[in-house]
């Protein structure tokens, strides 16, 4: 029993576990809370793109400061406002399928930022980082931005619930209540990509989308409404983030990656409880 | 006819645009919509009055969805105009689009008074929530299609019929007087079809006005005021018998419609749904 205590305050001591806890616990709330709208809608795919296409602007901002690590959270921000705002566009008037166009686009974007990335000789642990998160590297300013950021995009949801409830379940009853759809919308796809900025240090690029779909799908399947369905994504990201950085610290596995697999065990969990609900 | 209950009165007059009286509740004329060119709906004239009961038939493909997302403004018309008591769909919220039941994700996390309540959010506005006064509401219109006690469950759990009537209770919490209903009777069995008739029934003596798409001929005979024959044009809109004409009949559905005789007088036999051989 003192050994397990020990165990779990022992990690304590470091103060970049302190952050990296407090980062994974607040990123959790907010990706899943806004997470709930990408799976209640069908957006992982788009999630994903918006995730990967970020890498451009960070690597301009990276290849611009010289490797400082500051600015980059502004690099990010700026690039995903833009590319979420874009799809819209650039789909509308494409005569290919919007999965199509966003899959070309994101993917050309992606493979410009590696490039970028690359060019620079110390860029494979940087990009690791870009990559797949590198939370136990965050610092205080860093956890200020996300608390900021991450507290805006989780008031904007309380304001509109019900407005994005509506939109979401029934876009023509919501036109027939003339609702400013296309606004609402926009203001969705500009909350995901804070979302994913906010989290782009925990996670990183590669496994963004996880934090995006897995708590909320887990939640999807144990709950009937969509408040108890966001409230039990919140607490099982949040859990997540604090068991898997636990993890991370005593296996030594990569910290977005042991954050994501309790996610996923979660989601096996939740699974398997439906599962035998249905039956029974 | 017009016996709205106080609160649905008192509420009516305060958040619609003005009703200018002796105007019909609906005025459509010269409507056109175009997809891609090809015309889904071709110059549709025609007037509704307060407190009538419309079906709306023709065959599949035939516009009939069209024309009641058209009239609810979801969909903007290519040429001609919708008025709504003088006024364009904008201006109103008390027009509601009941929707098929196909073109709902029933597995969505909402529950059947979630839904209802979702009618209140026109009279709500922004940044305000619904409160007792909204949740007495949402009850007394689950109440009134009589699912009141199927509020807290889940819309999955739902039968066909009682999904329909979860939409006419949030078209009533809405306050709407013109109620457009998308198929709400395919896929019904009888007894379920009979219930949306009753409440079709009740609708009328609340004053509400129905256009209601369908594709059974014999039911928009029977339970209807008007009945309007669609096929991209309007092909005839009036008492049924003198819209269902052989030859109005057979220009509108082609090859896809049989007449017998029966009875002194037709039976119409033929396309009712998905474009098969379903006779």
């Amino acid at each position: 029993m003192i050994n397990l205590l020990d165990r779990l305050i022992a990690p304590l001591q470091y103060p970049f576990m302190v952050r990296g806890l407090l980062a994974a616990v607040m990123v959790g709330v907010v990706c899943a809370v806004v997470g709930t709208y990408v799976v209640l809608r069908g957006m992982a795919f788009f999630g994903d793109a918006l995730a990967h296409s970020i890498l451009p602007g960070v690597a301009v901002g990276y290849l611009v400061g010289g490797g400082a690590r500051g600015p980059l959270f502004w690099w990010a921000l700026g690039t995903a406002v833009l590319a979420s705002l874009g799809i819209g566009a650039i789909s509308k008037k494409t005569k290919v399928r919007e999965d199509t166009a966003t899959g070309v686009i994101f993917a050309g974007a992606f493979a410009l930022g590696i490039a970028l990335i690359s060019t620079v000789r110390s860029y494979t642990v940087d990009l690791t980082h870009f990559l797949f998160g590198d939370v136990l590297g965050v610092s205080w300013g860093d956890l200020t931005l996300i608390a900021i950021f991450g507290g805006v995009v989780l008031l904007i949801v309380a304001a509109f619930y019900k407005e994005f409830l509506v939109l979401s379940f029934d876009p023509i009853f919501a036109a027939t209540m003339r609702l400013p759809a296309r606004f609402f919308e926009s203001l969705l796809l500009v909350l995901i990509a804070v979302t994913i900025v906010v989290s782009l240090q925990t996670v990183g690029v590669a496994l963004m989308v996880a934090m995006l779909v897995t708590p909320a799908a887990t939640a999807y399947l144990l709950t009937k409404r969509m408040l108890p369905m966001m409230a039990l994504a919140a607490v099982i990201a949040a859990a997540s983030g604090v068991v898997g950085l636990y993890l991370s610290y005593y296996t030594g596995v990569a910290s977005g990656a042991a954050i994501v697999l309790t996610c996923t065990a979660c989601f096996g969990v939740a699974w398997g409880i439906q599962t035998v609900r249905q039956r029974g | 006819m017009s016996t709205f209950t106080t609160p649905f009165k008192s509420m009516l007059t305060r958040h619609h645009a003005p009703h200018q009286p002796g105007t019909p509740i609906l005025a459509v004329s010269g409507l056109t919509v175009r997809y891609n060119g090809l015309a889904a709906l071709d110059d549709v004239t025609f007037d509704l009055h307060a407190g009538e009961q419309v079906a709306v038939v023709g065959p599949n493909g035939a516009g009939k969805s069209t024309l009641l997302k058209a009239v609810a403004g979801v969909l903007a018309p290519t040429a001609g105009t919708v008025t709504v008591y003088g006024q364009g769909p904008g201006g109103h919220i008390c027009i509601a689009y009941v929707p098929q039941r196909t073109a709902v994700d029933w597995q969505f996390p909402v529950t059947v008074r979630d839904v209802v309540l979702m009618g209140r959010i026109g009279q709500l506005g922004l940044f305000r929530h619904p409160g007792k006064r909204d949740l007495a509401q949402v009850h007394e219109c689950l109440e009134l299609v009589g699912i009141a006690d199927l509020a807290n469950r889940q819309i999955n759990e739902l039968s066909g019929g009682q999904q329909q009537r979860m939409f006419i209770a949030r078209a009533l919490a809405q306050e709407a007087e013109l109620m457009l209903m998308d198929e709400p009777l395919t896929g019904l069995d009888a007894p379920s079809q009979e219930g949306i008739f009753q409440l079709l029934r009740d609708l009328r003596a609340r004053g509400v006005t129905i256009m209601l798409s369908t594709h059974d001929l014999d039911q928009a005979v029977q339970y209807f005021d008007r009945v309007m024959l669609l096929n991209r044009r309007l092909l005839g809109f009036g008492k049924p018998a003198e819209v269902f004409t052989p030859e109005r009949l057979m220009v509108a559905y082609g090859g896809h419609l049989h007449l017998m005789p029966f009875d002194g007088g037709l039976v119409a036999v033929g396309d009712t749904c998905c474009g098969g051989d379903r006779r």
